[in-house]
């Protein structure tokens, strides 16, 4: 699958038998087994694999789940109730699906914060941060769709107000928004598509995670340095180093996980979507899942008109221009060093960032009025300065820290300091939520 | 520049800080903005915490006042006689219990409707014949469905609530809004609150200053065998508990098998930590 030369010596004659034929066990073999990755990664780059288990259990559990559900609006609601109540471990199977869904989100930000801490997109990874974009918006495609399918209060009106947004784009936004309904307002054949869509896309995502991991074999692993692998001894084999690490790692997560969904599996869930859809009865208050709570205070920041274009459309660009942001980074991005270890401006700009979009969450989540709609507006303006301010400009006037000369280099310096870390030598980005 | 960036973020949360208090300052006793106008009341319920189990003979005593009050306006569609069971009640029993109701079936051969007596599989049947008809019935809305009631309500827990609700595993949001809310009429409101027609003040209400249902317990009104006191108070909690189970039957179950999971994932990753640590011993990383 990858540069270089395979390692592979075939020992049995069944293995011979297949390698001569469709050489599967060498691609298994240079790909998970001899696979070098630089010997320095710590706990955040386990989070790839964690979005692996996160998608396999997502499907696994939503095609049992599918056998179960019925894409109606008259049935939809009691056959989720039925899974809860009178299919075997059917409460479990939802639970793990719907709380899976926020901790795939979980996951995915930490991967997301980690490529920006780190400087993962930077060449000649730009095309594997692009594809980890798609993903991303796959993602919040599957999971808005799913979250439509119990029929619930905020099932219906969040779908209401999200086809909502379309409408805003000039000439064909109407004609947009009624092909996602299949109507005139949310319905059966709203129901029916979003079910169809939200069991097709999952595939698409696992077919876009293949070119992301065979993006990510071409150019190899970033690592806490930002320095490329020089030598051999930079990396260790992907088994048992990797591997072994990695496991570790996720079992923590699925602890964490396992802690969600067994005693407060209705914690990030709406109390409202337990109460059958309406359309004659509005919710007090219509708020999204939390992962998408910044992007909803960025679309409801925005309440002006700025010339011709009216808020409306205003807060849908500026919501949309958020996510194409995390496209161009890799050209916004000035710096000649990749990882903000070495980068103390970037670092400080990073974490207000951080703290920035868990401001924003939170603002989405409160209703828009009064003072929130002004921190929520500077919050906003932060979001995008970071992007096209911060990024192209402390690329050119900031004075990075001595780089070492290598992975090695690094890895023998900090443990020379008797196994206390040198000042911001790694960042402890395990840490951060 | 770094000391001008700090109290750049300083100032901004100073900022931030004062708006909110701001907006939490436009309050008014007879004209409140924000509800409920009291937070509920949390009690202390068996089924709460890790190794939390239903209370049997509470879910009995709540579901006695379901059968002999609540009943009266609110269906509870989604539960069957026969699960019945999870509250200790033998096969006999639900069927004698079932039996009690008439169930609307059919058509027969004949192409008729009939009615029958109820079976355990049967669940319960609507007070009403359709929403329409409950809704003409009480005064132009329908009665909610009590399946889910105990987890279909529950007040904003704001921050920082919520964050410490994940390490107490507060999830009976719901039971506490209704107990609160049963308890908490008979009230006077502030002097020169509006109370519209036909409404009845109750400052727990999460959707506005009063409600249409009226006062629905009074003490002594269901007559209890066990010796639990047969006051609004003892009515409330029994028949919260009882709508826990109805939303959540199977809590008993998943919070055992949580357990298993969790020590099982505890004395695994201690020993894939292990091995991990003697995998990459004397490597340096």
């Amino acid at each position: 699958m990858s540069e270089g030369h395979s390692t592979y010596t075939p020992k049995t004659g069944i293995e011979r038998w297949f390698d001569a034929r469709m050489p599967l066990p060498r691609m298994v073999y240079d790909s998970f087994i001899a696979y070098p990755v630089p010997r320095n990664l710590n706990y955040a780059w386990t989070f790839g694999g964690i979005l692996a288990i996160m998608l396999v259990s997502q499907i696994l559990t939503g095609i049992v789940l599918a056998m179960h559900f019925a894409a109606d609006t008259s049935l939809a609601f009691d056959s989720v109730e039925k899974i809860m109540r009178d299919v075997n471990s059917g409460w479990l199977l939802r639970y793990l699906h719907a709380t899976g869904a926020s901790f795939f989100f979980m996951a995915v930000y930490v991967h997301i914060f980690r490529g920006l801490y780190y400087g993962s997109y930077k060449a000649p990874r730009e095309l594997l941060w692009i594809l980890g974009c798609i993903i991303y918006l796959l993602m919040m495609a599957t999971a808005f769709m799913g979250y439509v399918l119990p029929w619930g209060q905020m099932s219906f009106w969040g779908a209401t107000v999200i086809t909502g947004f379309f409408s805003a784009i000039p000439l064909v936004g109407e004609w947009i928004q009624q092909l996602l309904l299949g109507g005139f307002a949310v319905d059966n054949p709203t129901l029916n598509r979003f079910f169809a869509l939200h069991y097709l896309l999952p595939f698409m995502i696992a077919g876009v995670v293949v070119l992301h991991v065979w993006a990510l074999h071409v150019v190899g692993q970033s690592n806490p340095t930002g320095i490329e692998v020089k030598s051999k001894t930079d990396t260790v084999a992907f088994t048992p180093y990797a591997t072994i690490k990695d496991a570790f790692g996720m079992i923590v997560f699925l602890f964490f996980f396992a802690y969600f969904v067994f005693y407060i599996p209705n914690f990030l869930m709406a109390p409202d979507n337990y109460i059958v859809a309406n359309p004659l009865k509005t919710p007090a208050h219509i708020v999204p899942e939390w992962y998408f709570l910044p992007f909803y205070a960025i679309l409801r920041a925005i309440t002006f008109n700025i010339g011709p274009i009216n808020s409306k459309l205003g807060g849908v660009i500026c919501m949309f221009g958020a996510i194409v942001m995390l496209f161009l980074v890799p050209w916004l991005d000035t710096s000649k060093v990749r990882s903000a270890v070495y980068r103390p401006w970037y670092k400080l700009f990073f974490w207000l960032f951080v703290a920035d979009a868990i401001l924003l969450g939170w603002l989405g989540s409160q209703p828009a009025e009064g003072s929130y709609v002004f921190m929520a507006q500077m919050a906003t303006l932060f979001y995008f300065a970071f992007f096209l301010v911060a990024l192209p400009v402390l690329g050119l006037i900031e004075t990075p820290r001595r780089l070492p000369n290598s992975i090695t280099e690094a890895v023998l310096e900090k443990n020379k300091g008797g196994g206390h870390h040198p000042a911001g030598a790694t960042a402890a980005p395990e840490t951060k939520g | 520049m770094k000391k001008i960036l700090t109290s750049l973020a300083l100032l901004g949360l100073v900022v931030v800080g004062t708006g909110a208090i701001a907006a939490e300052e436009a309050h008014n006793a007879a004209a409140p903005t924000h509800f409920p106008i009291n937070e509920p009341k949390e009690m202390d319920w068996s089924f709460a915490g890790p190794f939390g189990t239903y209370d049997k003979a509470q879910l009995q005593r709540g579901l006695k006042v379901y059968k002999e009050v609540c009943s009266a306006c609110h269906s509870m569609n989604l539960v069957a006689f026969r699960t019945l069971s999870d509250l200790g009640y033998s096969d006999a029993q639900i069927k004698t219990l079932a039996a009690e109701y008439t169930i609307h079936d059919g058509p027969n051969d004949a192409g008729d409707m009939f009615d029958r007596p109820g079976k355990p599989s049967d669940h319960f049947p609507p007070p009403f014949a359709n929403e329409e008809a409950a809704a003409a019935s009480n005064g132009g809305a329908a009665p909610p469905d009590m399946s889910l009631l105990a987890k279909a309500r529950g007040v904003e827990r704001g921050f920082p609530r919520f964050v410490f609700d994940i390490f107490t595993q507060y999830a009976q949001g719901g039971p506490d809004y209704i107990h609160s809310l049963l308890t908490g009429y008979d009230q006077t409101p502030p002097a020169g609150m509006v109370i519209p027609e036909g409404t009845h003040y109750n400052p727990y209400f999460m959707s506005g200053v009063s409600l249409k249902m009226p006062k629905p317990l009074s003490d002594g009104q269901v007559t209890y065998d066990d010796g639990a006191p047969q006051t609004i108070d003892q009515y409330s909690r029994d028949v919260s508990a009882f709508l826990m189970w109805a939303a959540e039957p199977h809590m008993e179950d998943r919070k055992k098998t949580g357990f298993r999971v969790l020590v099982f994932l505890l004395l695994f990753g201690a020993l894939v930590y292990l091995t991990k640590r003697k995998v990459w011993e004397g490597v340096a990383h």
